[in-house]
């Protein structure tokens, strides 16, 4: 490889790493729901898209970004409260697949909502970041992206404090043991379950907030190939584990951007799907989770 | 008839197959997520077949079904390794999977899509849907039926009653893979065209929640998932964009009411018997 091409892929794993780390809040938002509550929450991708379209909506009605960052979030977590409102609290005894179904439809909800409201098309953001470039060397580095990234670790390692340390993380792991025995134990579980949808609607949102601001391009069903990729991520780093997640989101960003460069795009969603199926069946606690039994499904 | 009523109820034939196709596996137990990727394999064999090999549509379509069932039946036994939202996670996998070699394969028209020469109307594909609601209903009345009920309620008395689980979980698998399959074909020879974008992801949760909406525990559940779920829209086309929130919104609202969906089992057996029975 000359030293153009070396500079070219150097470029690509940083690109990587920073479309990992935008996976690794999706795959954040999934795996909590799985390792608490064992529901595989669908309406992620959408809390994403609330997350994406509601900054687009306010940096465009004239409010300063940061504001309209963070209002966007409130959003997506009010959005996710009103997701659990209507699914895990009732369907705790239904058939395992009923909240599944149930949160499906509020993809849906929230997707078409967000056409009725803006359109389908492709929105653009405006340039809201003058020249906020790095260079090391050949590498062309965002500010926005890297402070993306260091953020998203950051508020994973707050997560992992929170769920070791604090009275609200022993609550969480005991309804993840076994949600009955948490109630018998006299844990609030429907106080406590809504903080589940809180944060993991916050991280999804979050996600769809850095996207918006990194790339400056959102639509209505911005969230499915986001999700689908969150998906991957979470299963890659071993489902219900929160770093696994981050592990797993910058894999999946890297195994991405690699196989375009070296296979072609025609190629990447074959390899990206392929891995993930081998290591369902071949290593169902991920890549970098314990290797141990089988999780409860 | 007009051409309207025709396109409908076309759409409501084949929705009712596909669903079947998604009912085998869930009534063991099974979330299939790639059901679309098994309809893909029936709706390219059978065109395929039909352009190249002359073979007339009603027999391509069956060759489509039963080649999504041996695929099906090839990968059945590394994938049913895995269970729960891990079982659901790998057939999704799989029909992503599917998708992309089809967008990759020349000789299939790749991302182009695939032309299909031959043509069906609706006769043939109602007569199709009948021959799936038959069989299936046929198959659910006979020790097979209660076996994967067995299964679906619970796997370990299931086995310590001498049920051979596994094989009964692998051909629900692979018999709803056929009938998505036969799905597929009828899709592709009455809409003369096919292409991978169809068979994604939407495609395979839109027909798990017809099953889900009718309800798992009795064989007329997809049959009224899959008629709410094409008819539905159709009634509230009067206020276009705002349809598909409306129809989200009730999807939720029934959820919560009807977590086991519109059909129930002890529903189904107080009709047919006449009088109560502890469900």
């Amino acid at each position: 490889m000359n030293r153009g091409g070396r500079a070219i892929f150097s470029q690509q794993i940083v690109n990587g790493l920073m479309l990992g780390s935008i996976y690794a809040m999706v795959a954040v938002a999934l795996t909590l729901g799985i390792g608490v509550l064992r529901f595989l929450n669908f309406s992620i991708p959408g809390l994403f898209m609330i997350g994406g379209m509601m900054t687009w909506a306010l940096v465009r009605a004239g409010l300063a970004w940061p504001l309209a960052a963070a209002a966007a979030l409130m959003v997506g977590a009010a959005a996710s409260l009103l997701v659990e409102l209507f699914t895990w609290r009732w369907m705790r005894k239904a058939d395992e697949f009923v909240p599944l179904v149930s949160s499906m439809a509020f993809l849906i909800l929230f997707e078409n909502l967000a056409v009725v409201h803006w359109g389908s098309e492709l929105q653009s953001l405006p340039r809201l970041f003058a020249s906020a470039d790095w260079r090391i060397g050949n590498l062309v580095i965002s500010a926005p992206q890297l402070v993306g990234l260091l953020l998203s670790i950051g508020l994973i390692a707050a997560l992992s404090l929170v769920l070791a340390r604090t009275r609200l993380g022993r609550a969480l792991r005991t309804i993840a043991e076994d949600a009955d025995t948490a109630l018998l134990l006299g844990v609030d579980i429907h106080r406590i379950v809504p903080m589940v949808f809180l944060i993991s609607g916050a991280f999804a949102a979050l996600g769809g907030v850095l996207f918006a601001l990194n790339y400056r391009e959102v639509h209505p069903f911005m969230g499915e190939a986001l999700g689908l990729k969150g998906i991957s991520a979470m299963v890659v780093g071993g489902m219900g584990n929160i770093w696994g997640a981050i592990a797993g989101g910058l894999f999946i960003g890297l195994a991405e951007v690699v196989s375009i460069d070296r296979l072609g795009a025609d190629f990447v969603d074959i390899s990206v799907y392929g891995l993930l199926l081998l290591i369902l069946i071949m290593r169902p606690t991920g890549i970098f989770g314990a290797a141990g039994t089988r999780a409860r499904s | 008839m007009s051409g309207y009523v025709e396109g409908i109820l076309v759409l409501l034939a084949i929705n009712v197959v596909f669903a079947y196709g998604a009912f085998l596996p869930m009534a063991a137990g099974q979330l299939n997520l790639g059901v679309a990727g098994f309809a893909a394999i029936g709706g390219y064999v059978s065109a395929y077949l039909s352009n190249n090999a002359a073979m007339p549509a009603s027999p391509a379509i069956v060759l489509g079904g039963l080649a999504a069932a041996v695929v099906a039946l090839a990968v059945a036994v590394p994938v049913l390794r895995t269970r729960g939202i891990y079982l659901a996670l790998a057939t999704f996998a799989l029909g992503e999977i599917v998708r992309a070699c089809i967008l990759n394969m020349e000789a299939v028209g790749g991302a182009a899509g695939y032309p299909v020469a031959a043509f069906i109307r609706f006769p043939v594909i109602a007569a199709f849907a009948v021959a799936v609601i038959v069989l299936v209903s046929l198959l659910f009345a006979t020790r097979f039926g209660i076996a994967i009920t067995a299964v679906h309620d619970d796997e370990r008395v299931a086995d310590l009653m001498g049920l051979n689980v596994r094989a009964f979980q692998v051909a629900a698998f692979a018999l709803g893979a056929g009938l998505a399959g036969i799905g597929g074909g009828l899709y592709a020879h009455h809409f003369s065209y096919i292409e991978a974008q169809y068979f994604s992801i939407s495609l395979s949760i839109s027909i798990v929640l017809y099953v889900l909406f009718g309800g798992t525990q009795s064989v007329f559940g997809p049959l009224v998932g899959a008629a709410v779920f094409t008819l539905l829209p159709e009634l509230l086309r009067g206020s276009a964009q705002w349809r598909y929130v409306l129809f989200a919104a009730i999807v939720i609202v029934v959820m919560v009411l009807r977590p086991q969906g519109l059909v129930s089992g002890a529903q189904m057996r107080r009709l047919l018997a006449g009088k109560e029975q502890p469900a």
